[in-house]
């Protein structure tokens, strides 16, 4: 048996979730709650089977028992999240947040899912994309030695970013600071977002850059940066190192690509898979400990 | 063309796109130099920031030799009469950037955007309406776009509080004809509600041309930097802007000899050489690549040995914008490899 989900916000990242989940073997999208009833996440989510409502998560609330719902996903924005989260934590539905707001822990999969689970949290913070695609870079540099500081600038195509993520641009780059500086082992971070208009829309780059306290050990870093790839890529496929570790002096940096698998967005939409699917990974994780009881 | 009796505001950007010359690196006594030299010269309002505007000081984008509150510093006590102001690029800057701005003097703030991305701006904008700010709406890379896009967006910026809004001409690709097109878009859509300004980039050698057009047009702003200074082949210079309104008949409050000791005295002096349009920034109005892209790219030529001019076509034709430095080494070792180079 399934564990029923509930899907909030149904713009870009929710309804490219939706599709992820349809997939999984363990978790079951039941609801899909939005706020505008035309949209086309809604519309989607409704002829695909699933219970929808268009009046937020009031909607939802009465639904929680009677329809077993026992993990939701909340991708409105950083600043409805927090009553969101209050309101299902009262029913005792865990909650994967994938808004910037950042009230519970970081979940960066690659990096640190294995704690977060024998923590048995409530709610979880999926950082943001651009923290998804790079945090697991720094860890790796962070695990072979000191990164006093690292940077990312993460860019994704204009079409892919709606308007939640375009009103919460303060919010992506203050939560990827401290993802970078808490989970990816940083002493400092920065991150810097660009949105891109080219038309055919450009695939979603990365670039990490590491400042190291010592001299960089190369080779033991490249070592650790392709195996990290590779960790994200199995739940990323389109997850690519393009260049790099380049090292200057004390400076490490990586160009990343990330190909989206086009569930909703097309392809170019990296930014929504690198951030879904870790959500799906975790969530996936929680349904099984819920399932055996524990 | 007649502009007597026109009045316009010379918004200085010696200190923040001039930053981009010398790799952020102006020292705290070059900043107080030139800007007390422009107030003395009458010039109404300075920038002060990183060349990247608020937060901008990076790896990426390189490190400022100050931060930006003490750049502030050193300008914003010595003012008699110039207000100053900051430039905020969404993603790069944020909102409590802006608040530490303001406690260390700003009146002004310039919310940057790609031409096509105004909704971007909607927190900072609001943000700096909150704080009683002059807001400017800044709308980089404006030749990307038509008319009709640049006032879409404008639009946004506008209904999110902005009291004056730019058409930015970052790459310094515009010509006179399509300034005027879009100000004067701008200016139909606005009428007299909303101040309306023009930045360029000389890179064609339009930057004065460029201003007159969009002068002509109904912009009342205009930016300019001592003896040129700024990104690419630099912006508009000062000096000969303030000589070219005195015989056209267009008031700017700026005396001639003045700005033109400041430019020749103080600023050249600190830049160490004058800038000029060599084929590298030439190429950056010819192909409308983002103007601070150029010392990045000699950068890359240098490293990769791929042609400086090659690679910032290239960039320009891949459809990269303002702030996506990153991608010059990335797309200069994808080139020096096929070369087999690398």
């Amino acid at each position: 048996m399934k564990i029923n989900c509930a899907l909030i916000g149904s713009g870009n990242i929710g309804t490219d979730l939706m599709y992820k989940l349809k997939r999984s073997e363990i978790l079951n999208p039941l609801w899909m709650v939005g706020i505008d009833p035309e949209s086309d996440g809604l519309l989607r989510a409704q002829k695909d089977g699933m219970k929808i409502t268009s009046d937020g998560v009031d909607g939802l609330l009465p639904f929680i028992k009677e329809d077993g719902v026992k993990i939701a996903f909340d991708a409105t924005s950083a600043y409805v999240h927090g009553e969101n989260n209050r309101k299902l934590a009262e029913l005792g539905v865990k909650v994967i947040d994938l808004t910037p707001a950042a009230i519970g822990p970081f979940c960066v999969p690659s990096v640190n899912m294995d704690e977060l689970l024998k923590a048995d949290v409530q709610n979880v913070n999926m950082v943001t994309c651009g923290g998804q695609a790079t945090i697991p870079m720094i860890a790796a540099v962070s695990a072979v030695q000191e990164v006093e500081y690292a940077e990312i600038i993460a860019t994704a195509a204009s079409k892919s970013a709606g308007p939640g993520t375009r009103a919460n641009i303060d919010e992506f780059t203050e939560t990827t600071k401290l993802g970078i500086e808490q989970i990816g082992g940083a002493k400092k971070g920065k991150a810097i977002i660009i949105l891109n208009p080219a038309e055919p829309p450009l695939m979603m780059r990365d670039t990490v850059h590491c400042q190291t306290a010592e001299k960089p050990d190369e080779e033991a870093i490249t070592a650790s940066v392709h195996a990290m790839v590779k960790e994200v890529q199995k739940f990323v496929p389109g997850y690519t190192l393009k260049n790099g570790p380049v090292f200057d002096g004390k400076k490490v940096t990586i160009w990343l690509e990330v190909e989206g698998l086009g569930d909703y967005l097309p392809k170019y939409a990296g930014n929504l898979d690198i951030i879904t699917a870790a959500a799906t990974n975790i969530a996936e994780k929680m349904a099984y400990s819920i399932k055996e009881g524990k | 063309m007649d502009l007597k009796g026109k009045k316009i505001t010379i918004h200085d950007m010696s200190l923040r796109d001039g930053m981009h010359s010398v790799r952020h690196q102006f020292t705290l006594d070059q900043m107080t130099a030139m800007s007390t030299a422009m107030d003395k010269a009458g010039v109404p309002m300075i920038e002060v920031t990183h060349g990247d505007g608020l937060g901008g000081s990076s790896l990426n984008y390189g490190y400022g030799l100050h931060t930006d509150e003490e750049w502030l510093d050193a300008v914003v006590p010595n003012m008699t009469q110039a207000k100053i102001s900051a430039l905020l690029l969404p993603g790069i800057g944020i909102v409590k950037d802006l608040e530490r701005a303001v406690e260390h003097g700003i009146t002004t703030v310039r919310v940057a955007t790609h031409s096509t991305e105004a909704d971007c701006s909607a927190q900072h904008i609001k943000a700096a309406v909150g704080m009683k700010l002059d807001t400017v709406g800044f709308l980089m890379m404006a030749h990307m776009v038509d008319e009709k896009r640049l006032v879409e967006e404008a639009r946004k910026m506008v209904s999110y509080g902005a009291n004056c809004i730019y058409a930015t001409d970052s790459a310094g690709y515009l010509l006179p004809d399509m300034v005027a097109s879009r100000v004067a878009a701008l200016k139909k859509e606005f009428g007299d509600e909303i101040e309306l300004g023009f930045h360029g980039h000389n890179n064609m050698s339009m930057g004065v041309a460029n201003s007159l057009a969009a002068i002509e047009a109904g912009a009342t702003r205009i930016d300019a930097s001592l003896a040129g200074f700024g990104a690419g082949s630099g912006n508009t210079a000062t000096e000969v802007l303030v000589a070219v309104c005195n015989r056209m008949g267009v008031e700017t409050g700026v005396d001639l000899d003045l700005i033109e000791d400041a430019a020749e005295d103080i600023a050249l002096p600190i830049m160490g050489k004058p800038t000029r349009i060599s084929r590298d920034s030439l190429t950056l109005g010819y192909a409308g690549v983002y103007s601070s892209f150029l010392l990045f790219a000699r950068r890359a030529e240098a490293k990769y040995g791929i042609d400086a001019r090659a690679l910032l076509v290239e960039l320009g034709k891949r459809g990269m914008i303002g702030g996506q430095e990153d991608m010059i080494d990335d797309c200069a070792m994808e080139m020096a490899r096929a070369k087999g180079l690398i």
